[in-house]
């Protein structure tokens, strides 16, 4: 026999009188709200162990400058006869 | 006029073979030899191609050296300048284009910047290390 206690707001009935009481079921699903607030307490308080511990070291390799980064491949390519042509007409320059 | 012309086809031949002769003799003036002290230079490594088109000192330049370098890359920059504005491009573009084929062209023992900003030695029968864009320069369209 189930007693009734006016302590929460039952949830409308979504399952049939055999499959759980609707108190029960509430009861579950406000645990399982309990351990989802939980498992997320974890998570953020091991990123904030974690975030504290981020160490920054220096690359191993040269760090390589890319001076040249708005400079596009189509443009080279369609410069590339000109330029092959304007080194040959003036050897002294290069 | 035109006309005339049209008619008169060994005129026009006359005319363009004129305009070939003014042509022959303005190339060797424009494309001189390298001066004697730059191609020295070059070849002790007092000076090496540029990333950027122009030339710069892998070790600390003598005045000279310095004189030298700069009067081939004041020339360079003026040339750069004039392709560009024909060429619809940027100064930057055209020179950093330029960079790519002077660096492949570069004779063993030459020096040149490397992608990672080093100077490098070029040795024979190795390709050197340029901009993965260079690639593009390399191609030759049309």
């Amino acid at each position: 026999m189930n007693s009734f206690e006016l302590t929460y707001r039952a949830l409308a009935a979504k399952t049939g009188p055999m499959q759980g009481s609707s108190v029960q079921i509430a009861a579950e699903k406000r645990r399982s709200q309990r351990r989802r607030v939980t498992a997320a307490m974890m998570v953020m308080g091991s990123a904030l162990a974690i975030g504290g511990c981020v160490t920054v070291s220096a690359p191993d390799k040269p760090i390589v400058i890319e001076l040249n980064i708005n400079i596009k491949q189509d443009v080279v390519y369609r410069l590339a006869t000109d330029v092959a042509k304007t080194i040959d007409e003036n050897p002294g320059a290069f | 006029m035109t006309v005339q012309f049209l008619r008169n086809p060994s005129r026009i031949a006359l005319q363009s073979a004129a305009v070939f002769a003014l042509a022959a003799l303005a190339v060797p003036a424009l494309g001189q030899a390298r001066d004697p002290a730059y191609e020295a230079a070059r070849a002790a490594g007092q000076v090496g191609e540029l990333v950027d088109g122009y030339l710069g000192f892998p070790s600390s330049p003598t005045a000279e050296v310095r004189r030298v370098a700069d009067a081939v890359n004041i020339t360079r920059r003026k040339i750069y300048t004039q392709r560009a504005l024909t060429q619809h491009s940027t100064v930057e573009e055209y020179a950093f284009t330029t960079a790519c084929r002077l660096i492949l062209k570069t004779a063993p023992g030459e020096k040149y910047q490397a992608l990672d900003g080093t100077w490098h030695t070029r040795a024979a029968g190795e390709a050197p290390s340029r901009d993965p864009k260079c690639a593009a320069a390399d191609a030759m369209p049309g």
